[in-house]
């Protein structure tokens, strides 16, 4: 392991070789906003908010799974950026049901607060509507598709974290969904432990506890940190 | 076999097929057969019982001849002729005194024809697909015994970048760097994948390769495992193409049996198995990452790159990934050798271009040009121009991927770069011709329509941002649609080419981008005066969106 010298938004920063430019901004305290990205799962450079723009590269890069290089020149919020960034953020508001009045994480969702971020008072775009059910079936928990952003934070946590790889991706384009084993009820489903790991990573209310009033539900942010720590060092420390 | 029993095997079917009176090529691909050349090859057969002339003449079916819209073709050696519009009372005479059809005979010196320049497409139409003999008759897997014997892994994979050979797949990328990538990589393990996904809409021409020659596929998948050092491939071809299926499947049997495939190669240690893996429909899964993760028996999408496929590619090991017309090119080039394939194109884009030709143009069907030849050349005298008295107004290349190019660049060459330059792309070889009867607007929302269905969801601008610009599209040609939703259709064009995963979603604009580059002014009717100057559109309050 080298230690790597970068500059990011015109700061001399460090890191470690093998690091990705995600988290070397965020530890020198440069927050490149995120959604499919979560500490501890691994990434997929699905949800394009981590872009930035490396000097010498034609292509806009994911921060999430570049690798930092020696010398390497990164801007992560230029006018472009932001302008993209904050159409992704409308595109996700006007896919599905976004209902923050209602919902269980109002104040303490995700997506809330990158529109807060990103100055997004308002959506231009044409509101879809689809027509989506809540699945709450289990015991505990509630999966809402109304407020699901599609980041798969839950399918990779439960396979990769618990093992149990209950939930998976199903169709595809606008019409793909979360769902639990072969489509089942997630009440049904054969190989959920009712760990409720997946809830704690959603980003949005889309996965809840039940039981919870609107704006009553903190997800705890720091869980999957807590636990991947134990796991690789064996220390049970927040 | 050995290398002299390979020679020795031609040698004696070439005699054979000679000393036949007649040997009858009935076209038996897709567009023939549907015009019923199934029911004139069997009548042909059942002629030659008949008349008491098995053994003298002989009837075979064989892969597309080009010239679809005269279909059912017939090619009989007697004569040498080419005939068509056939049908079952015409048996007899094709059987016996072909000659007596002179209204039927199709001019081959006719600017269809000779204006076209076949290497790719070389066999089609020439050999029997089902008969491995037919293939090596017409020298086939000369070229990899050349390989294995002559040249050596080092030496084809220098054949193959002198030749300049660039991917035909849609991107263009040489080929030969991408062999050496691979064949640079340490370890064992590696393998090499076809890309027959084929998933534009009213593309066939790799379907007109795999189902009319097989073989040439399977030979040039072999020559680039010698190259790189792999010892298995796949071949990824659509569920959709069955006659394609079952001749591959039937083609890779011969091969094995003939030691040709499988271990033991032409009697050396070279071993290379290949095994076809039925793609489900999805024109994602033609991106090279997805179709990996379709292989390895995993959902079918696309992943970031790098790594890319030549460091790590199915089951992590170095891959090579290239399309099948890519591949039907190596054997006529390994045989003649690089600088044979290089002396036909343009500086930068060699070689030969297959093309469908499909909408309103009169030749539909399949061509095969050299690079660099004026579109001009390409759909007038090759196609046989637009049909009906109309006006051409747009060629479409490269498919949801690709551009329109108005009249006013008809003398561009038909290059890489050309395309580019003018906004569109080669792509995997759909032309679309469109005349004064088709509207620009409605021909961006349907292949925007077809991004929006075939995206795979992974990542936000493209599954969210083409159903938006569909909707803006479609509201567009309805009369609904305002001046900002056109703004906002620009700034979703860029957002998508510059932030989306994989080459769907980068692409996807490129249809928009492209016809309000060239019809800038038929957009602002639509939106302005709520009109269709093409007359296609049914607007609101303006039915019939007359003229
Ligand atoms: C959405 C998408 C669809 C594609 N579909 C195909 C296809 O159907 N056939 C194909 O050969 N290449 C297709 N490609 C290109 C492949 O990713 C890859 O570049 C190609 O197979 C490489 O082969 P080549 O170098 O011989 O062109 C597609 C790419 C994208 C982004
Ligand atoms: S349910 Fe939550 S974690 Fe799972 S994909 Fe949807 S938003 Fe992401
Ligand atoms: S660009 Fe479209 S097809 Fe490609 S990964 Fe993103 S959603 Fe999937
Ligand atoms: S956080 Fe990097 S792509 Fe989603």
């Amino acid at each position: 392991m080298s230690v790597v010298t970068l500059e990011i938004d015109g700061k001399v920063c460090t890191g470690v070789s093998g690091e990705t430019v995600f988290d070397v901004a965020w530890n020198n305290g440069v927050k490149i906003p995120r959604l499919c990205h979560i500490g501890g799962l691994p990434n997929i450079g699905a949800c394009r908010l981590c872009l930035v723009e490396v000097e010498g590269q034609k292509k806009l890069l994911p921060a999430c799974i570049t690798p930092v290089q020696e010398g390497m020149v990164v801007r992560t919020w230029s006018e472009k950026l932001i302008a993209h960034r904050r159409l992704i953020v409308e595109l996700l508001f006007a896919e599905r049901n976004h209902v923050c009045s209602v919902c269980v994480v109002n104040r303490n969702c995700e997506l809330q607060d990158l529109a807060v971020e990103l100055g997004l008072d308002h959506i231009r775009l044409r509101y879809q509507f689809p027509k989506l059910v809540a699945d709450t079936s289990h015991e505990r928990f509630g999966l809402d598709h109304n407020r699901c952003v599609l980041c798969t934070r839950c399918v990779r946590v439960c396979d990769e974290v618990e093992g149990a790889h209950t939930w998976d991706v199903s169709r595809r384009g606008a019409l793909s969904q979360i769902i639990a084993d072969l489509g089942e009820p997630w009440g049904e489903s054969d190989t959920c432990t009712s760990c409720g790991k997946c809830v704690q990573v959603c980003p949005t209310g889309a996965l809840f506890e039940k039981g919870k009033a609107v704006s009553e539900m903190r997800k705890d942010r720091g869980f999957l940190k807590y636990i991947v720590t134990a796991r690789e060092k064996g220390q049970w420390i927040r | 076999m050995t290398v002299e029993e390979l020679f020795d095997q031609q040698a004696a079917e070439v005699e054979r097929q000679n000393a036949l009176e007649n040997r009858i090529y009935c076209c038996t691909a897709a567009g023939c057969v549907s015009c019923g050349s199934e029911a004139v090859r069997k009548a042909i057969g059942e002629e030659i019982k008949s008349q008491g002339l098995t053994g003298k003449v002989e009837v075979c079916g064989t892969g597309c001849m080009g010239l679809c819209s005269k279909g059912p073709l017939v090619r009989t050696s007697k004569d040498d002729a080419l005939y068509g519009g056939v049908d079952v009372s015409n048996a007899a005479a094709l059987v016996s005194a072909p000659e007596t059809l002179a209204p039927l005979r199709i001019d081959t010196s006719a600017p269809f024809f000779i204006k076209q320049k076949k290497i790719v497409l070389g066999n089609s139409g020439r050999v029997d697909p089902e008969k491995i003999m037919d293939y090596i008759a017409a020298g086939g897997y000369q070229a990899l015994a050349r390989a294995c014997t002559e040249l050596g892994p080092a030496g084809t994979l220098d054949e193959v970048k002198k030749s300049g050979l660039r991917g035909r797949g849609g991107a263009g990328y040489p080929t030969g760097l991408k062999w050496e990538l691979v064949a640079r990589q340490p370890g064992d393990v590696k393998y090499v994948v076809c890309n027959a996904d084929e998933g534009d809409p009213g593309a066939f021409m790799d379907r007109s390769v795999l189902e009319g020659d097989p073989h040439r596929v399977l030979e040039g998948m072999a020559i680039a495992a010698y190259a790189v050092g792999a010892q298995q491939g796949y071949i990824y071809v659509r569920g959709e193409y069955a006659l394609a299926i079952q001749r591959l499947q039937l083609a890779i049997r011969q091969a094995e049996r003939e030691r040709l495939l499988g271990n033991r190669i032409l009697d050396s240690a070279f071993q290379f198995r290949v095994d076809l893996r039925i793609g489900a429909g999805a024109f994602v899964c033609g991106e090279e990452t997805a179709l990996l993760a379709s292989i390895e028996g995993r959902r079918g999408q696309p992943r970031p790159r790098p790594p890319y496929p030549p460091e790590a590619g199915l089951w992590g090991k170095p891959t090579l990934i290239n399309n099948v017309e890519t591949f039907a090119n190596i054997p006529p080039l390994i045989q003649n050798g690089g600088e044979w394939f290089a002396s036909t194109g343009t500086a930068t884009s060699k070689g030969t271009k297959v093309f469908a030709l499909a909408g309103k143009i009169a030749n539909t069907g399949l061509i095969e040009v050299p690079m660099g030849t004026p579109l001009r050349e390409i759909l007038f005298d090759i196609g046989g121009g637009v049909p009906g008295g109309l006006e051409f107004k747009a060629a479409q290349t490269g498919g949801p991927s690709g551009g329109c190019i108005p009249a006013e660049f008809l003398d561009t060459p038909v290059d890489y770069e050309s395309l580019a330059r003018i906004g569109s792309i080669m792509g995997s070889g759909g032309l679309i011709v469109m005349d004064s009867s088709s509207c620009m607007v409605d021909v961006a929302r349907f292949f925007m329509e077809f991004c929006m269905d075939e995206s795979c969801g992974k990542c936000i601008p493209c599954r969210a941002g083409t159903v938006q610009m569909h909707d803006i599209l479609l509201r567009m040609t309805k009369g609904e649609a305002s001046s900002r939703d056109m703004a906002i259709l620009e700034e979703l064009c860029t957002l998508l080419r510059e932030t989306s995963l994989c080459g769907l979603g980068q692409t996807a604009p490129n249809p928009v981008v492209s016809t309000l580059r060239y019809f800038r002014p038929e957009y602002e009717m639509h939106i302005r005066d709520h009109r269709c100057p093409a007359g296609l559109c049914e607007m609101k309050g303006n039915e019939g969106g007359a003229r």
